[in-house]
C-alpha cells in the first residue's frame, strides 16, 4: 500500500489540481467555434465547448453561470481564456473565475468579430502556456485530494464489486480528510429511506429527502409515462440483468461505503463549504452531466464504477473507469482503469479492491493518464434545469 | 474455495445474481452468501446471462424481491426456483 500522498499543483487558493490545462471556455454555444480555433492555434490549451448560454433566466442561468465559473476555477486549470458573445456574461465568468486568483482573461467577440478575436485570444492563451507549463508538482497529502463518484451502465455487478470499492476507499479516506461527492438523485429511489439514515444529522437528511421529492414532484410526475423502465433502469442496465429502479439504487448507494456519513446536500455545481467529508449533490443520473456538475463544484479526481461499460471521460477531470464484471474486462479492456472481477470469483475481497482503486487514484493524481484520458473522452454537458426564454 | 456461479448478498435475499458467462438451463450452479461466505447449490430451469438474476425459491404473483436484504419490487407472474428473474416477472413497486 502506498504512502498516501501524491504530487500535485498546488493553486494561488491553496487547492490542489492534479492537471495543469490552460482551459479555452465559452460562454455560450456561438463561442464554441472561436474557443475550439484558439485550441488548435495553441498547444498546451484546451476548449470546452457546450450547447447552452443564451436567452436562459433564473435559477437556469444561476446554474449555468455556476458551473462555467466553477469550471475555470477547478484546481486542475492553471489558467482560463473566457470568450462569449458580449462583454456582460463574459466578464462575470472572468470575474467568478479571477477569485481563485489564477491568470484569466476575457474576449467578446461583438464588434470584433472571430477571426480578430481569436488572434487576440491565441496571443493570450500563448502567454498563460508560457506562465503555466513550467509549474512543478509538489507533495500533498488526502487532505488536498477532492474525490467524486459517480456510476453508469450499472449491472448487479456494480452492487457486487466496483461501487463497493468505491465506498469502501471513502470509508477509509473521508477520516483523513478527503472530500467526497456522490449524487443522481433520481437513481436513490427506492433506496431513499437507506440514504437519508446516512446523513450526519437529522436536518441534514431532511434537507436529502427535500431535494429527493422535489426531483419525483417536479419531474417524475409531471413527465413520467407508464413508470420510467426505459429510462431509469437504462436499456443497458436491463441487459446487464437490473430490472427494477429500487435494484438499481442499493447498488449505486454502494458507493458511499458502510461507515461514513455526508455532512451536507450541495445544490447542482454547489462548492462544499463544510469541510473535509462526504457531500451529496442534487444532479441528473445522466453521467456527463453529472460529473460536470461535480467538477465545477472543484472536483479533481472521479471514480466511475461500470458494469457494462460506459466509457465517459471529461475535459479537465480524469475519470478513473471500474468494473467488477468480467465479461466488461473482456470485451472491453481498453476502458477500464482498476479491474475488480476478482470479488465475484471471490479471489479480492472489496477491502482489497478499495485499496487496488485507492492506488490507481494515486497514480492518476500523479499524472497517469486515465483510460478516458489516452482514448480521448472529453465529455462536457451543461445540466439544463427548463426552456430558455 | 471454488469459483462461485451465483452470488446472493444477503441470507434474506430470495434471488441471486450470476457472476460467470455461459450459464444453461439444467446447470448446477455454486452458490456463495457475501454477507457469511456459506454455500449451496441451485439448478437453472433456462439459460441465463451473467448479471442476471435467478430465483432462490418459488414466488406467486404479488410476491416481494428481497436482494441486499431490501425489497426490490414485486413477481407480476408466478415463477419457480431456479427460474429467470427479470422485467418480464419483475416490476417496480415505484413509478
Amino acid at each position: 500500500m502506498t504512502n498516501g500522498t501524491f504530487f500535485g499543483y498546488r493553486r494561488q487558493n491553496n487547492r490542489v489540481g492534479v492537471r495543469n490545462y490552460v482551459a479555452i471556455l465559452p460562454v455560450d454555444d456561438i463561442s464554441n467555434a472561436a474557443c475550439e480555433a484558439v485550441a488548435n492555434n495553441i498547444q498546451g490549451t484546451i476548449a470546452l465547448p457546450h450547447a447552452y448560454g443564451r436567452l436562459q433566466f433564473g435559477a437556469d442561468l444561476e446554474l449555468h453561470f455556476r458551473t462555467l465559473i466553477g469550471t475555470g476555477a477547478n484546481p486542475n486549470v492553471a489558467a482560463c481564456v473566457v470568450i462569449g458573445i458580449e462583454p456582460g456574461w463574459t466578464q462575470k465568468i472572468v470575474d467568478g473565475i479571477a477569485k481563485t486568483g489564477k491568470p484569466v482573461v476575457g474576449f467578446s467577440i461583438e464588434q470584433h468579430g472571430d477571426i480578430e478575436t481569436i488572434a487576440t485570444a491565441s496571443r493570450q492563451a500563448k502567454e498563460f502556456v508560457h506562465m503555466t507549463s513550467g509549474l512543478q508538482r509538489e507533495e500533498c497529502g488526502i487532505s488536498d485530494l477532492w474525490v467524486a463518484a459517480k456510476c453508469g451502465e450499472s449491472d448487479t455487478t456494480t452492487g457486487l464489486a466496483s461501487c463497493p470499492a468505491v465506498g469502501n476507499m471513502y470509508d477509509k479516506w473521508i477520516p483523513k480528510g478527503l472530500y467526497g461527492c456522490f449524487g443522481e438523485t433520481t437513481e436513490i429511489t427506492g433506496a431513499e429511506h437507506i440514504c437519508a439514515a446516512r446523513a450526519a444529522s437529522p436536518e441534514i437528511a431532511e434537507k436529502f429527502m427535500k431535494t429527493w421529492q422535489a426531483y419525483q414532484d417536479e419531474v417524475v410526475e409531471p413527465f413520467k409515462t407508464s413508470d420510467l423502465s426505459d429510462s431509469q433502469p437504462t436499456k443497458g442496465n436491463i441487459l446487464g440483468g437490473l430490472t427494477t429502479i429500487e435494484e438499481k439504487a442499493l447498488g449505486n448507494l454502494e458507493k458511499i461505503g458502510k461507515e461514513v456519513s455526508y455532512i451536507d446536500v450541495l445544490e447542482p455545481a454547489e462548492a462544499p463549504a463544510s469541510g473535509p467529508g462526504l457531500y451529496f449533490m442534487d444532479t441528473s443520473s445522466a453521467a456527463a452531466e453529472c460529473n460536470t456538475l461535480q467538477a465545477a463544484a472543484g472536483y479533481v479526481v472521479h471514480c466511475f464504477p461500470t458494469g457494462q461499460g460506459n466509457i465517459i471521460g471529461h475535459p479537465i477531470m480524469p475519470v478513473i473507469k471500474i468494473t467488477g464484471n468480467p465479461r466488461t474486462v473482456r470485451t472491453m479492456s481498453e476502458h477500464v482503469d482498476v479491474d475488480v472481477s476478482g470479488v465475484v470469483r471471490r479471489e479480492m475481497t472489496i477491502p482489497e479492491a478499495g485499496d487496488a482503486l485507492m492506488e490507481m487514484i494515486l497514480q492518476t493524481a500523479n499524472g497517469r493518464l486515465t483510460a478516458a484520458e489516452a482514448l480521448g473522452h472529453k465529455e462536457f454537458v451543461m445540466t439544463k434545469l427548463y426552456r430558455s426564454a | 474455495m471454488s469459483i462461485p456461479h451465483l452470488l446472493v448478498h444477503d441470507r434474506r435475499d430470495n434471488v441471486g445474481v450470476v457472476v460467470v458467462e455461459g450459464v444453461a438451463k439444467g446447470d448446477d450452479l455454486f452458490v456463495v452468501v457475501t454477507e457469511d461466505n456459506s454455500d449451496f447449490t441451485i439448478t437453472t430451469k433456462h439459460d441465463i446471462p451473467i448479471g442476471h438474476k435467478v430465483a432462490l425459491t418459488d414466488f406467486s404473483e404479488g410476491d416481494t424481491v428481497i436482494k441486499y436484504g431490501v425489497d426490490i419490487g414485486r413477481i407480476v407472474q408466478d415463477t419457480t426456483k431456479g427460474e429467470h428473474v427479470h422485467t418480464h416477472n419483475l416490476k417496480t413497486k415505484r413509478w
